[in-house]
């Protein structure tokens, strides 16, 4: 098998996982820079719309490395999906596509359900539960707890910090009971 | 005009006002040497879409224990990047500009256990965290521009309230 059908394959964990960890000491020896994702949101909002709040009066330009940062995962993210694609379609464990089926999403061709996040979708109750009640909550929450999972649970678990590890295992509570008690009820919602 | 904010007592001992992602070096940085963030960035959004990261049934599968996957990412993340910062301490290693590594340290407060929790419940929604939302909407998931314009309100809403909210 060549290299580019290789890269074209799924990436096995043992893979993305040492590389996701390998960017730690690249940002720091890079420019000292401490790995984290969800800052880039605040700096978005203090260059944007401040607005008086003094959680956003400060030198973002400070923080600008980490724009580029998303910039360039957004990129990536086109590369991969349009020039390194994976010829098959993704393997989901069949425990999970039957609870899906069960809630109703029932379209498991792609890396994300088109049942829930596509265009014509924004306008409506799937719209403001899955992307903007869900992407509030994301935003919400980390700016509250003080980083995401790249912040707190790869970058502060990396160095040690305790208040990382309370925060990661808050992330995971939150994942469980949202997906095993609260998306019973929000399908059934937009049913 | 005499400002009317001061910080809840809580917050005032961290110090770091809560930032993740910290530029600690002292060099002033160009736009053009910010370039080298925009490569590991490409670098690292096509890991998160080759590994299938940034896809909503992976995060299913990791909630409901049905896969090894996520957790074997970011398990191993976890040893590469634990092992990468032990050395570079003992070893005193310095950055490319030749100054000391520095990171600073997290202040626990209440906001990791609510905002944690909140953020879980989001996760779970969209399938996302701050980092893939951006390799979804690269990868031609265009409706996730509402999810992530909606996660820069959440953070906006956050500051407004955040001498309001228990910490």
């Amino acid at each position: 098998m060549d290299f580019i059908e290789l890269l074209r394959k799924p990436w096995p964990w043992y893979v993305a996982g040492p590389l996701i960890g390998l960017t730690v000491p690249v940002l720091l020896l890079l420019g000292n820079k401490s790995f984290g994702i969800s800052s880039s949101l605040r700096h978005i909002c203090a260059a944007v719309i401040p607005a008086n709040i003094p959680f956003f009066q400060y030198d973002w330009k400070k923080g600008i490395w980490n724009l580029f940062f998303v910039g360039g995962i957004t990129l990536g993210g086109f590369v991969a999906t349009f020039w390194l694609s994976n010829p098959d379609q993704i393997v989901i464990s069949a425990s999970t596509q039957q609870a899906l089926a069960q809630l109703g999403v029932t379209d498991f061709r792609g890396l994300m359900p088109l049942d829930l996040f596509s265009v014509q979708n924004i306008l409506s109750l799937k719209g403001l539960i899955f992307m903007v009640l869900g992407g509030f909550l994301v935003g919400f929450g980390t700016r509250y707890a003080g980083g995401c999972t790249s912040g707190h649970a790869i970058m502060g678990l990396s160095n040690l910090q305790w208040p990382s590890l309370v925060a990661t295992i808050s992330f995971m509570i939150g994942g469980f009971a949202c997906t095993h008690l609260l998306f019973p009820v929000l399908f059934q919602l937009v049913k | 005009m005499k400002s009317t904010y001061s910080e809840p007592k809580s917050l005032a001992k961290t110090g770091q006002d809560d930032f993740d992602g910290m530029n600690q070096q002292e060099k002033p940085e160009n736009i053009l040497s910010n370039i080298k963030y925009l490569i590991v960035g490409v670098l690292f959004g096509i890991v998160f879409v080759k590994a299938e990261i940034v896809s909503w049934f992976r995060i299913q599968e990791m909630f409901r224990f049905d896969s090894f996957h996520m957790y074997g990412v970011i398990g191993s993340a976890v040893f590469v990047g634990l092992i990468s910062v032990q050395l570079i301490k003992r070893f005193k290693v310095s950055t490319m500009d030749g100054e000391t590594v520095s990171i600073p340290d997290k202040t626990f407060n209440k906001g990791q256990i609510y905002g944690g929790l909140l953020f879980g419940i989001g996760w779970a929604i969209t399938g996302a965290c701050p980092g893939p939302l951006f390799a979804q909407i690269g990868s031609g998931f265009l409706a996730i521009i509402v999810t992530l314009l909606s996660a820069i309100a959440g953070t906006w809403t956050y500051g407004l309230l955040r001498s309001r909210l228990p910490h």
